[in-house]
């Protein structure tokens, strides 16, 4: 009977998705943390988490996504802590109340990335400043985040410092997308971008990209965790996510940052204490 | 099957002044028809002349423009009509799941079903195909099926459209000898046929149509030996259109 | 460029481990719940609009209709702004877990699977509409019994609704997270492997994917073919 084996199959899967939420809901202790997709897409997660898992037992579920999302995910309550690029943003959802603290977790630097034909001769920048005015003055086309993240705040600040203004420049595009899209976009028409070095070190679809300006320490990009307030929503792991950001900020926690390296270049740098 | 059709008050059906044009096109007009709480009557005619009509509307799936319809001095009953449709349906589904199908709105058991089911399949031999699948029987074993399945409701009144429309001799003896077995059940029954042989065969009284109209309700040998109408005569010696089935 | 992508792609096939099996079974996990509650409540609902006579049938079915190309990401942040700790139903703490996942994707099946059930029904029901109603089926019993006749052509609705499940990525994303080992789904992985660059990765879970779906509609057609054999 078709019928009959056609239930049979129903309540066979059923059962497997029952299984598999029941899976989810009886595992040991986690934390959600939601951060960036630099940090996700350059593969330092997948390097430190198993190692502060193998020592407290707390699994550590990352939602990546930009700075600025991750902020709003922390604002709604839903993620336990956060680890995002953005000092002023952070600062400010810590003084409204949402987070309880923040840290400094670790440093590394913004990249601008073009073609290697370089038309606009970005090579050759006195600074960050230069650089940006050199993209803008050739009209060469330039692929922006646009996505609140934090790379993308860092990128308006040196186009501000640069004084020019961007948008709405038939050069300027702004994509809206992941760190990793918006390489994979540049890669694909040839145009400049603004990376974190992190991302653009595990990015294996350059084609024709290479860093062209980078260690301006303008280009500075440092990361802070932040405590998701409990007082303001209870249900956040409070113990568990304080015991992660201690780790990440402790010898243990900062010798597993600066170990991790692609093609033994390090890419992420313990902040100073 | 355990025992006929209960009493009640639901003959004589009284048809009176029906009338169905819709969109202006007059298919009923005026049928006047009484029928009594026994026997067997078969409506002859030729092809249009409203038969199916007056059986939807007997059984309420044609509300007519105007006329009445009275069940022994009241309304239409909830239950008791059955219709048994030219070519019935059949779910894909074991031949026994379609002949119990009207038991479905009676809230049954599923062993009652299935034991006044394939009792009735005995009844109407096929019971040594109870587990096949409906769609797969022949057309003869369909119409008894679909007989069958009219039959387990035990109707007090049960509406036939040309049930051995399309069958060989073989398969219409077989249907009529079903037919005349529900009949001995206590069940009323109204037929439509274009067989003039099997009205002979199973009719206790013919009604005659044409046009929308009965023109003629009488015993059956009466009506073949003397009819009273102009249409009928005309119509048994073949000089109005019908289709032939033998 | 093409070709070598692919080609490194099928390479990597040959070394899937664990971790793509973890993943593909989540997907099926996912999916599957998805379908199997939308097959409970798109089917009925289906047939219900079929079936029934009621002011503003048109309308309904035409809403149905175009909710079949609801955008996955819209359903996503919906089912988001529902499940955060935030919205009405935050004190389950259903997000980022693969229950939410189930739920934004049941959302996007369900009309889809409606839609063709409400074809596929009102077809049969034209046919059957007459004798039903001369043995007095109540609308239930009619939805019902349409149900059960129609179900080898509602296993197209049921494909299609595992179809659309296991191919979206947009809804998954957001209400999921797409966090490593807990709710990575093979669209959500392909998304990630995209970003990073890593185009043969993506192409060869791609591969995997569409061979997965390939299978069940092999396997669902395989058993239409028997069954109409069987019963006309």
């Amino acid at each position: 009977m078709a019928h009959e084996l056609l239930k049979r199959i129903r309540v066979a899967v059923l059962g497997v998705v029952l299984a598999g939420a029941a899976q989810v809901a009886t595992c040991a202790e986690s934390i959600v943390l939601a951060s960036t997709t630099s940090t996700e897409q350059s593969g330092l997660f997948g390097h430190i988490l198993p190692i502060f898992e193998k020592t407290s037992g707390i699994s550590v579920k990352v939602v990546a996504l930009g700075t600025g999302q991750a902020l709003d995910v922390g604002r709604r309550g839903d993620a336990d802590a956060l680890l995002v690029h953005d000092r002023a943003a952070e600062d400010k959802f810590v003084a409204e109340g949402y987070g309880s603290y923040r840290r400094d977790v670790m440093y590394n630097d913004f990249v601008v990335v073009g073609p290697t034909a370089d038309p606009a001769a970005v090579k050759a920048s006195s600074d960050t400043s230069d650089a940006f005015r050199r993209i803008a003055g050739k009209g060469a086309t330039f692929i922006s985040r646009a996505d609140k993240s934090g790379t993308h705040a860092a990128e308006l600040r040196f186009w501000k410092a640069a004084a020019i203004e961007p948008v709405g420049q038939f050069w300027y595009k702004e994509a809206g997308t992941g760190m990793g899209p918006t390489l994979n976009m540049a890669a694909g028409v040839d145009a400049y971008t603004l990376s974190d070095r992190g991302t653009w070190a595990n990015f294996k679809n350059r084609q024709n990209l290479a860093i062209l300006y980078a260690g301006d320490p303008k280009l500075f990009n440092p990361y802070g965790a932040i405590l998701v307030n409990p007082d303001r929503h209870p249900h956040v792991k409070k113990a568990a996510a304080e015991r992660f950001i201690d780790w990440l900020t402790s010898d243990a926690g900062r010798e597993a940052i600066a170990s991790y390296r692609i093609g033994g270049e390090q890419l992420f740098f313990p902040s100073p204490r | 099957m355990s025992g006929g059709p209960g009493g009640g008050a639901m003959f004589p059906i009284r048809v009176r002044g029906l009338r169905h044009a819709p969109n202006g096109r007059e298919l009923l007009s005026g049928v006047d028809l009484d029928l009594g709480d026994e026997g067997i009557t078969v409506l002859l005619g030729p092809n249009g002349a409203g038969k199916t009509l007056l059986l939807r509307a007997l059984c309420g799936l044609l509300v007519p423009c105007s006329g009445t319809l009275d069940w022994g001095g009241g309304a239409q009953p909830e239950r008791g009509v059955m219709m048994v449709f030219q070519k019935p349906m059949m779910l894909r589904a074991s031949v026994l799941a379609n002949a119990v199908l009207g038991l479905k709105p009676l809230g049954l058991s599923r062993h009652d079903c299935r034991s006044r089911g394939i009792a009735v399949l005995e009844r109407v031999g096929l019971a040594h195909r109870a587990h096949d699948s409906a769609r797969l029987l022949s057309g003869g074993e369909q119409q008894r099926l679909g007989l069958a399945r009219a039959w387990l409701t035990r109707p007090r009144l049960l509406l036939l459209d040309e049930p051995t429309a399309s069958l060989d001799p073989s398969a219409t003896a077989e249907v009529e000898r079903i037919v005349r077995e529900i009949r001995t059940d206590g069940t009323r029954i109204l037929m439509v046929t274009h067989n003039l042989g099997q009205a002979t065969r199973l009719a206790d009284d013919i009604v005659f149509m044409s046009g929308g109209r009965v023109h003629e309700h009488t015993p059956t040998r009466r009506f073949f030996s003397r009819p009273q109408s102009d249409e009928a005569r005309r119509f048994i010696q073949g000089e109005l259109p019908w289709r032939m089935s033998f | 460029m093409f070709a070598s992508t692919l080609t490194d792609a099928v390479r990597l096939l040959a070394t899937f481990d664990h971790r793509v099996a973890e993943i593909v079974g989540l997907s099926l996990q996912v999916s599957g719940g998805a379908v199997v509650l939308g097959t409970l409540i798109g089917l009925p609902l289906g047939a219900s609009i079929a079936v029934g006579r009621f002011p503003g049938k048109a309308g309904v079915s035409v809403l149905i209709n175009a909710l079949m190309g609801l955008p996955s990401v819209v359903v996503g942040v919906v089912v988001y702004l529902l499940l955060s700790r935030s919205g009405p139903f935050g004190a389950f703490g259903l997000l980022y877990t693969p229950l939410a996942m189930v739920a934004a994707q049941t959302l996007l099946v369900v009309p889809l699977m409606a839609a063709i059930a409400r074809q596929v029904v009102e077809d049969a029901w034209q046919r059957y509409a007459e004798e039903l109603q001369v043995m007095r089926f109540t609308w239930w019993q009619s939805v019902s019994t349409l149900l059960h006749d129609c179900r080898h052509s509602l296993l197209v609705a049921v494909l299609a609704g595992l179809g659309r499940a296991m191919s979206e990525v947009g809804a998954v994303m957001i209400v999921g997270g797409n966090i490593d080992r807990a709710t990575r789904v093979m669209t959500t992985a392909i998304a990630l492997e995209t970003s990073k660059g890593d185009l043969p990765l993506a192409i060869a879970l791609g591969i995997v994917l569409i061979v997965l779906i390939l299978a069940l509609n092999a396997v669902a057609f395989g058993l239409r073919h028997w069954a109409m054999r069987r019963y006309g």
